[in-house]
């Protein structure tokens, strides 16, 4: 399918939330997509559907209403082998978001793989979930964190990995697909090819890729690869971490207690098969089957389409901003390195104060540290603003962002 | 955009030129203190001579709100005796820059408003604990400094 602005701008009518108005009746103007994206009607309807005629616990009771609600939930996790070409969905495992999914692997994969003297390697761009975790696992296995740094236009200095590859030493490289601030695409076939050669684990949060563009894990070929539902039409509290599965069978489990275990007695326990040995207690089921129906809406629209619809978004954005005088433009400078972000500043005004004032128009734009202190202290910003775009987005409401930081310039008298 | 209810003149012109902006060197009471979800970061200075406030000077980096209640607080406690700024109350700073309405029109900008507040309370709680032994001060300004938003 070749999708015109004019389908995407007609999908907007399954989002009911985009009808609503903000402010004392001013029409809503969603640029927070990645932070999170609004949701589909079919999406809702999913999973108020669930609870109305299905709702029941899962993989355990015999029942009709359980049967029923196992198959739906495990027919996610083969929608999302579909989408992701994932040969073997046994290795997708369900977690609350991107977050979990990343502590779940610096503990039960680091608990045994990472000891004193060991590299764990991140980017200076990443999100706090891909930089704590590993803070607290390198301190507590006396290991050392080390950061692959970002040049002028955005972009990860590899030259410096094979620094840290050389050494030996490196266990793991931790790095995000596409950066939620300066929506960078990380070129990851490059570095996992490098980790490959160096018997070294590559691990992805990928919670801004998958949203936006096409993601095929076979092909990627990385060792781990994390994700959030509610970035991409789903549901909140829902996550995936996939692993290849000889990795994760030698890995201990992450949390005890129900669904995790084949048998337990007094004083040890065994292990249930993949992926349940990593999804101990009651998981979020309606959201699951509720994401189901997420992924089912997107493929429909097609992965290329969503690409090539921000990247026109992007292009547009990026142009129209530049001439706002007082606009300064962070990452990289052609569109095509880059995923639907565009993150700035404003003059000297600080972006809390541009997010207030826009918000009295209806633009919903992010302002803050995103959660990626350490390149705030690289760009030599408290904070930045951000703009991001998804498959309702049109270019009158980027229109509508730079009117309305004609606002920010009357109140600061600029 | 004109009678903006945050954005008014006095806070615009605060948050351009501050005042007591900068540092104390060895200052009697240091006290740093940030929103991590917004990112306002500031340090605040005092000097004390016979319980008085005789020097007080703030920096570090915020919104408009914050640097404009920043220089306004620092400005009330100039001169004052600690025992009439342990009572200060947020109110006297809001309504000094009009900003009562925050409490319930922005509870997540109130934030900015008070952080400066907040770091004043801790700070003279530390002092009151350590070098005055007053235990009672000192307990009753650190529950106000913690749930003053």
């Amino acid at each position: 399918m070749q999708a015109t602005s004019e389908t995407f701008e007609s999908l907007r009518n399954d989002f009911p939330v985009l009808e609503r108005k903000v402010r004392d009746g001013k029409k809503l103007v969603y640029l927070d997509n990645a932070a999170t994206t609004q949701k589909p009607i079919q999406v809702i309807d999913a999973i108020s559907d669930y609870y109305k005629n299905n709702n029941s616990n899962i993989h355990r009771a015999v029942h009709a209403l359980a049967e029923e609600s196992t198959e739906a939930f495990e027919q996610t996790r083969d929608k999302i082998a579909e989408f992701l070409n994932i040969k073997n969905s046994q290795e997708i495992i369900f977690v609350k978001g991107t977050t979990e999914a990343i502590n779940l692997v610096a503990n039960a994969w680091g608990r045994d793989n990472v000891k004193e003297g060991d590299i764990i390697v991140t980017t200076e761009y990443e999100h706090h979930s891909n930089i704590v975790p590993w803070q607290l696992l390198t301190q507590d296995k006396k290991a050392q964190l080390k950061y692959i740094d970002i040049d002028d236009n955005g972009e990860l200095m590899i030259d410096q990995l094979d620094e840290y590859l050389s050494t030996g030493k490196v266990k793991l490289v931790a790095f995000s697909h596409v950066s939620n601030v300066l929506g960078t695409i990380t070129p990851a076939k490059e570095i996992i090819s490098k980790c490959k050669n160096a018997g070294v684990k590559t691990l992805i949060d990928g919670a801004q890729a998958v949203p936006h563009m096409k993601v095929d894990l076979t092909e990627l070929d990385c060792d781990f690869y994390a994700f959030s539902a509610h970035k991409m039409l789903g549901p909140t509290g829902v996550g995936v971490l996939w692993a290849k599965k000889e990795i994760l069978e030698k890995m201990i489990p992450y949390q005890g207690g129900g669904d995790m275990i084949r048998e337990v007695h007094k004083y040890e326990t065994t292990w249930n098969d993949l992926p349940y040995k990593f999804e101990a207690g009651t998981p979020n089921i309606a959201d699951v089957i509720g994401f189901k129906t997420a992924i089912e809406y997107l493929q429909k629209i097609g992965m290329e389409n969503i690409r090539n619809h921000e990247l026109e978004l992007t292009k547009y954005a990026l142009e129209q901003m530049e001439k706002v005088p007082g606009i300064t433009l962070y990452g990289a400078k052609e569109p095509e390195k880059r995923g639907g972000v565009v993150s700035f500043n404003f003059n000297d005004v600080h972006p809390h104060d541009v997010g207030t004032i826009i918000d009295k128009d209806g633009v919903a734009i992010r302002s803050g540290h995103h959660c990626a202190q350490v390149l705030m202290e690289k760009l030599n910003v408290a904070a930045t603003n951000r703009a991001s775009f998804y498959i309702y987005t049109t270019k009158e409401e980027i229109d509508a962002l730079i009117t309305a930081l004609q606002n920010v310039a009357k109140v600061f008298k600029l | 955009m004109s009678g903006d209810p945050i954005y008014t003149e006095m806070i615009i012109e605060y948050s351009r030129n501050p005042s007591n902006y900068g540092k104390i060197d060895e200052p009697h009471i240091h006290r740093h203190d940030s929103n991590p979800l917004c990112g306002d970061s500031i340090d605040l200075y005092l000097n004390i001579d016979d319980k008085k406030i005789t020097d007080v000077k703030f920096d570090g980096k915020g919104c408009a709100i914050c640097m404009a209640c920043s220089s306004v607080l620092t400005e009330m406690i100039k001169g004052k005796d600690l025992d009439d700024v342990k009572k200060f109350e947020k109110d006297e700073l809001l309504s000094e820059l009009g900003l009562e309405h925050l409490i319930k029109t922005s509870p997540v900008r109130i934030k900015c408003a008070l952080l400066s507040l907040k770091a004043l309370k801790y700070g003279i709680y530390s002092y009151f604990a350590e070098k005055m032994n007053d235990v009672e001060s000192a307990g009753n300004l650190k529950e106000e400094a913690s749930s003053l938003y």
